[in-house]
């Protein structure tokens, strides 16, 4: 019985679950299709203007649109108390997290796999920099705002108003992040300069972090 | 012979008062041969719960020997839950201690099957998907066990509806079933027979009792005690988070109440 095994076992045990109630992913998806309808046809901006807002309205999309993931994945461990059945066993805490946590990095990857074509598409954007870069920060990116969300979301599971609680934790902590995404967006969106200190940032952030969230999450789980 | 009533730490006057009823209520205290049967397994000393301002356990102490039926009894708040939570690792003491085989309950988890009042199941899985989804995380590996125990709780494995589309009866048997799956020592089983029917909440008496005769160590905290006189080795009686008293027997002490 190995942290991997079990981290394998929920985790096809939750990618199941949505497959079959598709909770997260379709308030995930009308979600982030409304914001990208709404602010193209708000601002109307041209392609210079575009380049230089299209890093935060993406991120900040993209971090509402995790919250839906996020407080779903708790709450059907709420259900029927079924949490408890996982803290009476002897599996490790780290593994329930991991596996929550890449659960939720797969969520809001394929959000963004079908939104980011929808976003170059309506703010008609092209980079000018190394495009290829942008893979890197939204996979750095997204692991920084699942592994912090997944964590908080687990915190305030016993609040009485979670869905609240959440993003009033998640997004003063994440507002390192969320800069270096918007910050490297830009950058390469409009090839003005290196985004490398921001690359190097959101990778910091990503390791203190998960190393801080797996250092005290079997605190969280045996929580009352 | 019956384990005699452990009076309940409390506060001087609160004491005197139930060691006073349960020396009426004990039965002859004979001295017993020492055997592996007698040893404590499991000792609750002095546990205090409290949530907030309400103590839901005001100062339990009790000894419970292995291979026994207990039959947790009390009104509504009374503790029973809380208690079993305890007992479980769920609820932590906020003093006291619980000991489960010489460890504490988070250490000694692989010997102790929980039951709760909610079903501890995913409502969208099958229940062969459940319990082999919590087998592996016990480390066990293969279906033959999770098909054994779904039978022995007089379910078919091969269902394929989602346990949210069973009925409350079957759902409580799955739910046991979850609890037997890694064979545990201890059972501790939170109102099994709640909006079960009497046919099938008398063939869950009887899979216990043969538990119990395999040597495994039963709790059941429950309203209908009536379905467990004749198979309960023992009724714990319980009181404003206080273990008021122990008899051999419900009718007795129901007369007495």
């Amino acid at each position: 019985m190995s942290l991997r095994s079990i981290t394998l076992a929920t985790l096809t045990k939750d990618i199941r679950l949505e497959w079959r109630s598709r909770d997260a992913i379709n308030s995930m998806l009308f979600f982030s299709l409304l914001v990208v309808v709404i602010f193209s046809f708000s601002f109307d901006p041209n392609a210079e203007e575009s380049r230089e807002i299209a890093g935060g309205l993406i991120w900040v999309a993209f971090l509402f649109a995790a919250i839906v993931a996020l407080n779903q994945t708790w709450a059907r461990e709420l259900r029927n108390q079924v949490l408890d059945a996982y803290r009476v066993s002897p599996a490790p805490a780290n593994a329930l997290f991991l596996a929550k946590a890449v659960g939720n990095f797969i969520l809001v990857t394929l959000l963004e796999a079908v939104m980011a074509p929808l976003f170059m598409v309506f703010y008609n954007l092209r980079a000018l920099g190394a495009a290829w870069q942008l893979l890197a920060i939204a996979i750095l990116g997204t692991w920084a705002l699942v592994v912090n969300g997944t964590f908080f979301a687990a915190m305030s599971l016993r609040t009485r108003s979670r869905e609240i609680m959440l993003p009033l934790l998640l997004f003063p902590i994440s507002i390192p992040a969320v800069q270096s995404m918007v910050e490297a967006t830009r950058i390469i969106l409009s090839g003005d300069g290196s985004a490398r200190f921001w690359v190097v940032l959101l990778l910091t952030y990503d390791v203190v972090f998960t190393t801080a969230c797996l250092g005290l999450f079997k605190t969280i789980l045996q929580a009352e | 012979m019956y384990p005699v009533a452990y009076p309940t730490a409390l506060c001087k006057s609160q004491t005197k008062c139930i060691q006073s009823q349960s020396r009426l209520r004990q039965p002859l205290k004979l001295p017993a041969p020492v055997s592996d049967a007698n040893i404590p397994q499991i000792i609750v000393s002095n546990l205090i719960k409290q949530f907030g301002r309400f103590a839901a356990l005001r100062g339990v102490s009790a000894e419970f020997t292995p291979g026994k039926f207990y039959v947790i009894l009390g009104d509504n708040g009374a503790g029973k839950t809380t208690l079993l939570r305890a007992l479980a690792g769920l609820a932590h003491p906020t003093r006291g201690t619980v000991s489960i085989l010489g460890k504490r309950p988070q250490q000694a988890c692989r010997e102790i099957g929980y039951m709760a009042h909610p079903s501890l199941l995913y409502d969208e899985m099958s229940g062969m998907e459940n319990l082999r989804y919590f087998a592996q995380l016990y480390g066990i590996s293969n279906d033959r066990r999770c098909e054994e125990v779904i039978r022995s709780v007089r379910l078919d494995p091969e269902l394929t509806r989602p346990v949210g589309q069973y009925s409350q009866g079957m759902r409580q048997r799955m739910s046991l079933a979850r609890a037997l799956l890694h064979d545990p020592e201890v059972l501790l089983l939170d109102e099994p027979f709640s909006n079960v029917d009497v046919q099938s909440a008398r063939e869950m008496v009887g899979l216990l009792k043969n538990m119990r005769d395999g040597g495994k160590t039963v709790f059941v905290v429950t309203h209908q005690a009536l379905l467990l006189e004749g198979a309960a080795d023992e009724f714990v009686w319980m009181q404003s988070g206080q273990i008021v008293s122990r008899t051999p027997h419900f009718a007795s002490e129901a007369g007495m109440q």
